[in-house]
């Protein structure tokens, strides 16, 4: 049975490396949540995105979601911003992509091109 | 939308759009008058009379990148597909409340689906927003609210994988007992 005195034991085990990583400079995967990118199956993305960053220990990149990005038909979108600004945009995603993105672009930094807007367009 | 948690997950983005600081999600299983109940209650900015009455038309939304929205249609579509109805009630500036219903029993009533999912999804990228959650049925009631877990927390962000982790587990355990597994609801 889970309690709400467990946080307890979280706050003291995290708290150190909390105090390590205070950047804010990382790279954001935004992830688009409207009703076209739900019904398309965003939220599973976005949980394999978050799964997998924790399997990784990787804790520089932020998960966020936005509303329709605007190609519907797409979905579910993945935007992978690095700090520079720089923006790649995944189409039609699936738990299992977000896995190899994590693993090729996240940390190996290479664009995984097969599954970007661009190839989808050609 | 196949579940009631993703039906969940796209009404609370409206409230998120709405810049809500707080929102309040209800369940509520009657099996005597054979009712389930959501609402979903936030303070955001809300809407105006005429544009509550329009909101349900597929042809009314409020962003720009498309002349459709169609959250609520669907939402009313599942609702009316099993025997409910649903209703909004909201003021410019008072925020909104939206109230669904679905017959219990009915075959097409949508399962309840992952909630744990929706709101873990929804605390980790809105960290800012608090969000409470109960849920009600004969075999008893369940409460979250995310601001006793970061009071608990203190320094540490609710966004931890860590946390997040937790919260997922307590919603799941919380909402298993409340409303009990697949075949509860098949047979409730």
């Amino acid at each position: 049975m889970k309690s709400i005195a467990e946080l307890e034991e979280i706050r003291r085990k995290t708290l150190d490396e909390i105090n390590m990583r205070k950047n804010k400079d990382g790279i954001r995967i935004v992830v688009g949540m409207a009703t076209c990118g739900i019904a398309a199956g965003a939220r599973p993305v976005m949980n394999a995105f978050l799964e997998e960053l924790k399997k990784r220990n990787i804790s520089n990149v932020n998960v966020v979601m936005t509303g329709c990005i605007g190609v519907c038909r797409l979905e579910p979108i993945v935007e992978v911003i690095n700090p520079d600004g720089e923006k790649v945009t995944y189409v039609k995603m699936t738990p299992e992509k977000a896995a190899r993105i994590v693993a090729e672009h996240i940390v190996n930094g290479r664009v995984c091109t097969e599954y970007t807007i661009g190839a989808a367009e050609k | 939308m196949r579940d009631l948690s993703l039906h969940l997950m796209d009404i609370i983005q409206n409230s998120i759009t709405a810049k809500a600081s707080r929102i309040y999600i209800t369940f509520d299983a009657d099996k005597s008058m054979d009712i389930l109940k959501m609402t979903v209650a936030d303070n955001g900015t809300g809407m105006d009379e005429e544009l509550v009455k329009r909101v349900m038309d597929p042809f009314v939304t409020s962003r720009d990148t498309r002349k459709v929205g169609l959250g609520i249609p669907l939402l009313a579509a599942s609702c009316e597909r099993s025997s409910g109805s649903l209703s909004i009630d909201s003021a410019k500036g008072n925020g909104t409340v939206l109230m669904a219903s679905f017959k219990l029993s009915h075959i097409d009533r949508p399962p309840l689906g992952d909630i744990s999912e929706t709101i873990a999804t929804v605390v980790s990228s809105n960290p800012e927003v608090e969000v409470e959650f109960k849920l009600t049925s004969p075999n008893g009631s369940f409460e979250f609210s995310t601001e006793e877990i970061k009071q608990k927390l203190g320094e540490v962000p609710i966004t931890h994988y860590e946390v997040l982790a937790w919260i997922k587990e307590y919603l799941n355990e919380g909402v298993k007992i409340t409303f009990g597994g697949v075949l509860d609801e098949i047979y409730s």
